[in-house]
């Protein structure tokens, strides 16, 4: 379960504002945020992530007050807009980072079965300027899911893709949401990407988010 | 009407390439294969080269290590007085390297800067050389370093930082493996301005033969002496390893 408690923030210089952002994303649902572009959408998953501090208010997850935790302390798995693949890393070795990172040694079966679920074997080798964008984005999502979350946020996920690999990815999209029981939080200005795939519909204006 | 203004931007820099490409042709046309040979195989000048690779090495992987964290934080964070402390990071740029050279041999007669010299001797010393090609080396690294981070996007970094890394480790393992390239970048520039380095060096090591004679120091002994020849092979020889740093700057894919 994802809850923001009367989050606010400002931009510097006060050009843009969070105004107390109250949300309850039931826990395993699939929420999906619409909004304008620059409407502060992007700042909202990095208040969430820890990548942002709020001014005021409070960030739940699962029950437990994380708003002064560090990001790699969260929880969550994150793929933002343009999906942040390492440069100049090998797939392989983009989707083992968390692993290495945590030191943990017995994650490997869930990394190969990941591997299968989304099936990249055969990109393993790759660096990420060898991948078209629906590669890219499987990767992504492996690397985000390697490192178990409990919460998946999604910043404009399939804004990039072309029309066929687009109905595609959201199928995988919802497949995945059930079968590693994730809470996920969507962005998108697409009201079709929110009916298609969104079990709870948001809409953000002017730093308010309220039900679409 | 717009190819005149394209032929126009064409013979201007050529013309500016043909100064400079006139400029070394008229040094290398002015004595012989043979006198260059003489004088590059003379014990003072084979020491003179032999200490300018040793010492430009040492400053520039001594201003690559301090250019990385140091550019890494001016790309990425915002703070009070950044803009100050940007303008401070350049102010070996534009000082005059004889003030650079003076200001080491003053801090050095200092209480703390002879506290230092008990420990490691500079003035007059190789050490002292390899500190003054430091001194205005890191500058030029810190501003390669800087754009170099300032190019590259921080998300990765961010959302290594949602996969377990700490701000250490996503540095280590997002950050510097992206920014390799400009790291090489960054040590073939310091390389090359410590190469060039004479004042600083002058005034705060000094110019002693076989002692911490570098080249640049070796082209101004040679034409104090008269000694036109040696002068010019030695100035070949550095424009010969400007070249090569240049082209394997270009060959990384780096701009200078």
């Amino acid at each position: 379960m994802i809850t923001l408690e009367a989050i606010s923030w400002t931009a510097p210089g006060a050009a843009f504002q969070l105004r107390e952002v109250s949300v309850e994303i039931p826990a395993n649902s699939y929420a999906v945020l619409m909004g304008t572009t620059g409407c502060g959408k992007t700042t909202l998953l990095e208040l969430i992530c820890g990548l942002r501090q709020p001014t005021t208010g409070k960030i739940w997850l699962e029950g437990q007050d994380v708003t002064r935790w560090e990001p790699r302390r969260r929880g969550i798995g994150y793929l933002p807009q343009d999906l942040a693949l390492f440069p100049e890393t090998r797939v392989r070795d983009q989707i083992r980072f968390s692993l290495k990172m945590r030191g943990q040694r017995d994650g490997e079966d869930s990394v190969q079965e990941l591997i299968s679920e989304l099936g990249i074997g055969h990109l393993l080798d790759r660096f990420p300027e060898a991948l078209s964008g629906g590669e890219k984005q499987r990767v992504a999502l492996a690397r985000a899911l390697a490192a178990r979350p409990r919460v998946l946020l999604l910043d404009e996920p399939l804004s990039a893709l072309d029309e066929t690999t687009r109905s595609t990815a959201a199928e995988l999209l919802r497949t995945l949401q059930e079968r590693h029981r994730l809470t996920v939080l969507h962005v998108t200005h697409s009201a079709a990407e929110a009916f298609t795939l969104g079990q709870v519909r948001l809409r953000m204006d002017q730093g308010r988010v309220g039900p679409a | 009407m717009r190819r005149p203004f394209w032929i126009f931007l064409v013979v201007i820099t050529a013309g500016y390439l043909a100064f400079w490409f006139l400029l070394i042709a008229a040094t290398a046309g002015f004595s012989t294969p043979q006198a260059w040979l003489e004088t590059l195989v003379k014990p003072e000048i084979r020491y003179a080269a032999g200490l300018s690779v040793l010492t430009c090495t040492a400053a520039a992987a001594l201003a690559l290590l301090f250019a990385v964290p140091i550019g890494y934080l001016m790309a990425r964070r915002e703070f009070p007085g950044k803009t100050w402390i940007d303008a401070a990071l350049d102010i070996p740029i534009v000082l005059p390297p004889m003030v650079v050279g003076i200001c080491l041999l003053i801090f050095f007669q200092t209480p703390l800067g002879r506290h230092i010299e008990v420990m490691l001797p500079f003035t007059y010393t190789i050490a002292g050389v390899v500190l003054a090609q430091f001194v205005v080396a890191a500058a030029f690294a810190i501003r390669t370093m800087r754009g170099t981070f300032d190019h590259l996007s921080p998300r990765p970094e961010q959302v290594a930082l949602t996969l377990g890394a700490t701000d250490f480790q996503a540095f280590r393992h997002v950050a510097l493996r992206a920014a390799r390239r400009g790291m090489l970048a960054a040590f073939c520039i310091s390389w090359a301005r410590s190469l060039g380095e004479f004042g600083p060096i002058l005034v705060f090591a000094g110019a002693t033969r076989l002692k911490t004679e570098v080249l640049p120091t070796t082209v101004w002994l040679e034409l104090s002496v008269g000694n036109l020849d040696s002068a010019v092979a030695v100035s070949l020889a550095m424009i010969a390893l400007a070249i090569l740093v240049l082209v394997l700057v270009r060959t990384t894919g780096e701009r200078v």
